[in-house]
């Protein structure tokens, strides 16, 4: 079946579109955001509201008609692969699971000073309105903050007795990140604590691919919250408490 | 203005209850400095710049002194003596000091007075600039006069020439006030970055550098429209009293300053902040800087209909600690949130409600008023008609300060055309409800009375918990945005230090003075 926006009859196409352009309201500064309009395949664009917003800057709201169309046939879907659950449903299976909280320790490890990553994971507040662990029922979440050297993020792993190790590498120069998750690591099975651990890596550079490369459970990128990282370890307590 | 029915007995007892909760955290601030509040001293000494390695001068000698000398003395006393026994000026000293391995603390000392009279000269400069650019503010805003409810929008492109380019649209499209959003984490920073940058992460870092580009970008879009535009920054963080200083050397009019914030969203150790947010506030007084706080946070992690209260008693408490620093109430811009979700079934009376609340509780201060964001969901019309919403009871219930509030929040940050139609749905509901506030009368014991009797009755009883539990044990319980602080926990503990009885802090004297004085 091919389709194309619906306005008000089937098939007609009809879209809305708006944006600002860097130069002041003009006849020419309206007949160019119309070229625009027809640049992007809008049949007959209509320029319905057009407004000065400051010195060199004007605004437009332009409707046309799209020639696009898709095939639903041909379109496929990679399913998610990731399982995530929502932060009530972690906090019951966690109550109905486990014992003790599930200690979970983070830090932007080495020379990295940036916490977003790991704040947007962690903290109470989190990001984008997905709450991060520390407000999480059966979690105790502990942030180490920026720049904690891997022997002291084992120290204090060891001494709260960490069921997960959240690394964050946030920006990285000529590859430090690397060489710094991979110093972990055999930090880790030099203190045989490695399989004690769930040991977690997340940034914008990291991906799950390269984390598991790297010798970690698990690496999250951007788009990732506090929930997919959640869902990640309780899953992978279950999985390892079977065995 | 009593539209409420308000219970003023307990409003008062709500007022002892505060001061009592901020007298007792003041004695244990009285007792102790941090190594930013003696940065601060340095800064306003006039010692700016950084070191080959990007490590600021200020960082350098408190470390130094932390190192090598007797850090509870306070650094006056280090700089005083290094002066005196070197003959040198502040100037040639710090160039001989990077030149020579000589550590600050290799001079003998000297004694209080003497402290201070070398040291004069230097802050008598600056604190003189800062008394100068508060008669060029009120010079200003009288000349030009100021809205009612002013409109205040953020800019946060991490350059802060294109901060400047969109601040001006914004000035020039109806804001009254800007404010540059800080890249991500410096908060959490124990130095402020120096000079002009252009590269952030969702933000523009907090520079002295920075603050002077956008003044004077800001004065010069205010002289062509003949309005004065306020400029907004943050201070709430690890280096508080350094970027209240900053602000008042380089004119901006708002801070935000709350170490409640710090204490509960960036886990920053509780000890630390009170001790920090005393000076910077003290500072924001005397440079005549608005304070905003961030009790609005409290409802984007609690449920805004249940924990109403928290954000009320709050107000309380952070207006007892700016009278402990000093500060005027048209100087304290108290914060709170337009957050309930929006379905629930007569959310705008009991918004009306809480509102109205705030602004009887504290009418002389330029409440600060926070737009939706929790429960806006990506559709951009719906979140431009919980606006509209809002800037409806944002003048119904005459706020100060109303930060719009923008259609793509939680998209992206704003188009510049975000921004303008954000301030002309805030401006049509000006002007076309403009005596809307002084017509309107609540109904006795109706919906939004009871809600507001309610919701301060809640804050009463919470604030008597808090004055018998303490206030460091309260944030350990987490009452506030449901997160609990350890006392000794939490980021920059280690610059916490007690003050010996020969502490001396010339800035913070010559500050006490004038305040007793006036």
């Amino acid at each position: 079946m091919k389709i194309r926006p619906y306005g008000d009859t089937l098939n007609d196409g009809l879209v809305q579109v708006s944006f600002t352009l860097p130069i002041a309201l003009s006849a020419k500064a309206t007949q160019a955001a119309k070229e625009l309009a027809k640049n992007m395949g809008l049949i007959n664009p209509s320029v319905v509201h057009s407004e000065e917003i400051g010195k060199n800057f004007s605004f437009y709201i332009i409707y046309g008609a799209l020639n696009a169309f898709v095939d639903l046939e041909k379109i496929k879907v990679k399913e998610l692969e990731k399982s995530s659950k929502s932060k009530k449903e972690i906090e019951e299976i966690i109550k109905n699971n486990f014992k003790k909280d599930i200690v979970v320790i983070g830090a932007s490890t080495g020379t990295d000073a940036h916490t977003v990553g790991i704040d947007a994971i962690m903290n109470m507040k989190g990001f984008d309105g997905h709450y991060g662990l520390e407000r999480y029922q059966g979690i105790k979440a502990i942030n180490l903050g920026s720049q904690v050297s891997n022997e002291d993020f084992i120290k204090i792993a060891r001494k709260e007795k960490a069921d997960v190790l959240l690394v964050s590498q946030t920006v990285t120069q000529k590859d430090v990140h690397l060489k710094n998750l991979v110093d972990l690591v055999e930090l880790l099975e030099s203190e045989e604590l490695r399989d004690k651990v769930i040991l977690i890596a997340g940034g914008a550079r990291i991906n799950h691919e390269l984390a598991k490369e790297l010798g970690y459970d698990a690496g999250f990128g951007p788009g990732n919250f506090a929930e997919d990282v959640a869902s990640f370890i309780i899953d992978e307590l279950l999985n390892r408490k079977e065995d | 203005m009593n539209k409420l029915n308000l219970n003023n007995e307990m409003i008062t007892s709500c007022r002892n209850y505060a001061k009592s909760i901020a007298k007792d955290v003041q004695a244990y601030i009285n007792k102790h400095s941090t190594v930013s509040v003696e940065r601060t001293v340095l800064r306003l000494l006039g010692i700016d710049g950084v070191d080959k390695f990007d490590v600021p001068i200020v960082n350098r000698l408190v470390e130094d002194v932390k190192e090598n000398g007797d850090i509870s003395l306070g650094i006056s006393i280090y700089i005083a003596s290094a002066l005196k026994a070197t003959n040198k000026s502040l100037n040639d000293y710090l160039e001989a000091y990077f030149d020579s391995r000589d550590s600050l603390t290799s001079y003998n000392l000297i004694s209080k007075s003497e402290v201070k009279k070398i040291l004069k000269p230097y802050y008598e400069k600056n604190l003189k600039k800062i008394t100068k650019n508060r008669e060029i503010r009120s010079k200003l805003i009288n000349k030009f006069g100021e809205r009612k409810t002013e409109l205040y929008v953020i800019v946060a492109t991490g350059n802060i020439d294109e901060d400047v380019l969109q601040a001006q649209a914004a000035a020039r499209a109806g804001a009254d006030i800007v404010a540059v959003i800080r890249s991500t984490g410096q908060s959490l920073l124990d130095y402020v970055p120096y000079g002009k940058t252009t590269e952030g992460f969702g933000g523009t870092y907090a520079t002295q550098e920075n603050f002077k580009i956008m003044r004077q970008a800001l004065d010069e879009v205010g002289g062509e429209l003949n309005r004065y535009i306020k400029l907004v920054n943050y201070a709430s963080g690890l280096c508080m009293p350094e970027i209240a200083a900053m602000g008042a050397l380089e004119r901006l009019d708002v801070l935000l300053n709350d170490s409640m914030y710090g204490i509960i969203f960036r886990d920053i150790n509780m000890k630390r902040t009170f001790i920090d947010q005393y000076f910077s506030r003290m500072l924001n007084s005397y440079s005549g800087i608005i304070i905003n706080t961030g009790e609005d946070n409290y409802l984007t992690t609690s449920d805004a209909v249940l924990e109403a209260h928290t954000v009320t008693a709050s107000q309380f408490i952070n207006e007892a600690f700016a009278f402990e620093a000093h500060l005027p109430e048209k100087l304290m811009g108290l914060g709170h949130a337009f957050e309930i979700n929006p379905n629930i079934e007569n959310s705008f009376l009991m918004e009306i409600a809480q509102a109205q609340l705030s602004r009887e509780l504290f009418p002389n201060a330029p409440l600060k008023y926070m737009p939706p964001t929790k429960h806006i969901n990506g559709n951009i019309f719906r979140a431009y008609q919980q606006n509209a919403l809002f800037n409806i009871v944002t003048n119904l219930t005459e706020q100060k300060i109303h930060l719009l509030g923008m259609m793509t929040e939680a998209i992206h940050t704003p188009f510049i055309s975000d921004r303008y139609l954000a301030i002309k749905n805030a401006e049509m509901v000006q002007q076309s409800m403009k005596s809307l506030a002084d017509e309107i009368v609540f109904k006795e014991e109706g919906f939004i009375q009871k809600r507001a009797n309610k919701v301060l009755k809640n804050a009463h009883s919470l604030l008597k918990e808090i004055k018998t539990e303490g206030m460091f044990k309260t944030l350990e319980k987490g009452v506030f945005a449901e997160t609990k602080r350890a006392e000794n926990a939490g980021k920059g503990l280690d610059g916490v230090f007690e003050k010996s009885t020969n502490y001396i802090n010339v800035v913070s004297a010559e500050l006490e003075a004038y305040f007793n004085e006036n």
